[in-house]
């Protein structure tokens, strides 16, 4: 390793410099082309067409430039607006709750030998092996108006049943209610090991120091897994944004539109009314806000990295 | 969580009751698969009993026998395990020769290849769904295996992970084994590849458990009911049979209990790849 780095530079001749680089280098290029070519084919290549192709009208065989009118008809149509307003309330409420979920787990599985921390990340890890439709599947069940056992539950307290999926008020906050129980596997273990990362001696010298308990975390745990929680929010965030399984399984979109989400619209307009170039337009748009989210909330949140 | 949190090493009495509280908290969301097992395994009446029992009393296969006898299960069955390995197989092998490639070859253009992996890690895959749709069906491949493996071969973010990986492989060894005359192909295939074992096997548990629980892609890219997946297969399942209930819970645990068990026969891979491919979210 430190021969290379005291190697001198060999100098080479100006001319064909770059060919010879490229002949000697050609195993690399060996190397990669296999997966770059799949890649390129199944990714890049789609990706920009779909970019180009927003920009033409394309349903049933028609095809025609029709330049920023897919865009302009989108935000035009009602329809987008509600799955916009369906996504961000979705995604608003369950990235937080979920941080918040994840954040009681793991401060109160810190101070634990590593065996028990493994234990119970695995328990709480473990719904996410399971499919989210199997996830889907099982809560439709317990949603059921007639049979469903927390209308069961409710019953036994004395309460009235509940149509939960097919209440246009209800509908979302049953599905985001699913997704608190079940999910947040992810972001629990890796909070998990933000915390375990954490030099012990900062904490022990605190409390040496006199620092109450709440005082360790909201001085010197939060601060220290600031950069985790920013790359949780953007990352859960972007996740969220494309929710579709759930909404297919359980609501279909529905009751009156009341959980339609961009993804699951997408999906309504390419695949159930042929509408591709508004498909498409969608698609880009969906792209656009999630990169803009990305920037803000690395803006918002970011302020620094922090060094231990 | 005063006691037991004061103290970062020590368990102190009061941590039982944290462990109460993350017991139940853990206990809640396992109670729905749990659920799933026993209404899978139990008579189908006692599907609408209340309280639902705790254990399946007595126990009976009839659910998975009369679900197998409804024909498609079998084979959205084989259908995602042919699926699953195919993409397995093919997405680590590739990946780790780009990741190679990437971590320890000197080439031009290297820098390029690596920035449009890294962008394209961004980019929600959801985003190409209808492009990718268009361009496979030109490719007249809708509704065959093709369709469901070789759009999914070449994840940008395996690339990157086992790149990251194969950083940290001693670069002399590599440099060793060329003066001893070995070639480039002996070179990965005999020191790489194993070499890279331990961190290919995260890639290949998470590609797997992935591929095993994909839904949209399936759904769209495929047209007949024998091509779809277990997942596919199952909402299929519940529209046909909305109140079959122990149907529906017999066909999820057939999709569910093998990564169940495989989720614990290697869970050190799952939770690691969680830290190291949190780009996967």
């Amino acid at each position: 390793m430190t021969g290379s780095a005291i190697q001198p530079t060999i100098p080479r001749p100006k001319t064909n410099g770059l060919l010879r680089r490229i002949a000697k280098g050609r195993s690399g290029y060996l190397f990669l082309a296999p997966h770059f070519l799949f890649f390129a084919l199944f990714f890049l290549y789609p990706f920009c067409q779909g970019i180009f192709r927003s920009f033409f009208s394309y349903s049933f065989g028609s095809f025609e430039f029709w330049g920023f009118q897919g865009y302009r008809k989108l935000l035009q149509d009602r329809l987008f607006w509600v799955a916009l307003k369906n996504t961000a309330y979705y995604t608003l409420s369950i990235v937080p709750l979920w941080l918040l979920k994840a954040l009681v787990v793991s401060v109160l599985l810190f101070p634990f030998s590593s065996r028990v921390q493994t234990f119970y990340k695995a328990l709480f890890y473990l719904p996410h092996v399971a499919s989210v439709v199997i996830i889907s599947l099982l809560w439709l069940w317990i949603y059921n108006p007639q049979y469903g056992l927390l209308n069961a539950l409710l019953k036994l307290a004395g309460l009235p049943a509940q149509v939960w999926l097919g209440n246009r008020i209800l509908a979302m906050p049953s599905v985001i209610f699913m997704q608190l129980v079940m999910g947040g596997g992810t972001t629990i273990v890796l909070l998990s090991a933000a915390l375990a990362g954490i030099p012990p001696e900062y904490i022990e010298v605190a409390r040496i120091e006199g620092a109450r308990q709440s005082q360790v975390f909201f001085r010197i745990m939060l601060p220290l897994i600031k950069p985790v929680i920013l790359y949780l929010v953007v990352i859960g965030t972007i996740n969220s944004f494309q929710v579709f399984e759930q909404v297919y399984v359980m609501t279909r979109g529905g009751p009156e539109f009341s959980t339609v989400t961009l993804v699951y619209q997408i999906y309504d307009r390419a695949f159930l009314t042929f509408d591709f170039g508004l498909a498409l337009a969608e698609s880009v748009v969906l792209m656009l806000i999630l990169m803009a989210l990305a920037v803000v909330q690395f803006r918002f949140l970011g302020g620094g990295a922090v060094e231990y | 969580m005063e006691n037991a949190a004061r103290s970062p090493v020590r368990i102190r009495p009061g941590s039982v009751v944290v462990i109460a509280i993350l017991t139940l908290l853990a206990a809640v969301s396992l109670t729905p698969l749990w659920w799933m097992l026993v209404t899978a395994f139990s008579r189908p009446e006692l599907t609408l009993e209340f309280p639902p029992p705790i254990l399946p009393i007595p126990p009976t296969l009839v659910n998975f026998v009369q679900v197998l006898r409804f024909g498609q299960m079998a084979r959205w069955f084989l259908n995602s395990a042919i699926v699953s390995v195919s993409v397995t197989v093919a997405s680590v092998f590739f990946a780790s020769m780009a990741g190679y490639a990437l971590a320890k070859k000197e080439f031009p253009g290297r820098e390029v290849f690596l920035w449009l992996y890294i962008v394209s890690m961004m980019i929600p895959t959801q985003v190409t769904l209808v492009p990718r749709y268009i361009l496979v069906s030109k490719l007249g491949l809708i509704d065959t295996y093709w369709v469901l493996i070789l759009p999914l071969i070449a994840s940008p973010s395996s690339a990157f992970l086992v790149k990251q990986y194969m950083m940290s492989l001693p670069t002399a060894l590599i440099e060793s084994a060329l003066i001893d005359g070995a070639g480039e192909w002996r070179i990965y295939a005999k020191i790489i590849f194993p070499l890279a074992m331990q961190g290919l096997a995260v890639l290949i548990v998470m590609t797997f458990v992935g591929e095993w629980n994909s839904f949209l892609w399936v759904l769209i890219a495929t047209n007949s009911i024998e091509m779809r997946n277990l997942q596919a297969g199952l909402t299929y399942l519940q529209e046909l049979y909305p109140m079959r209930h122990a149907w529906i819970m017999a066909a999820s645990a057939l999709s569910a209990i093998p990564m169940f068990l495989l989720f614990f026969s290697l869970q050190k891979y799952f939770l690691k790849g969680i830290t190291v491919g949190a780009i996967k979210g």
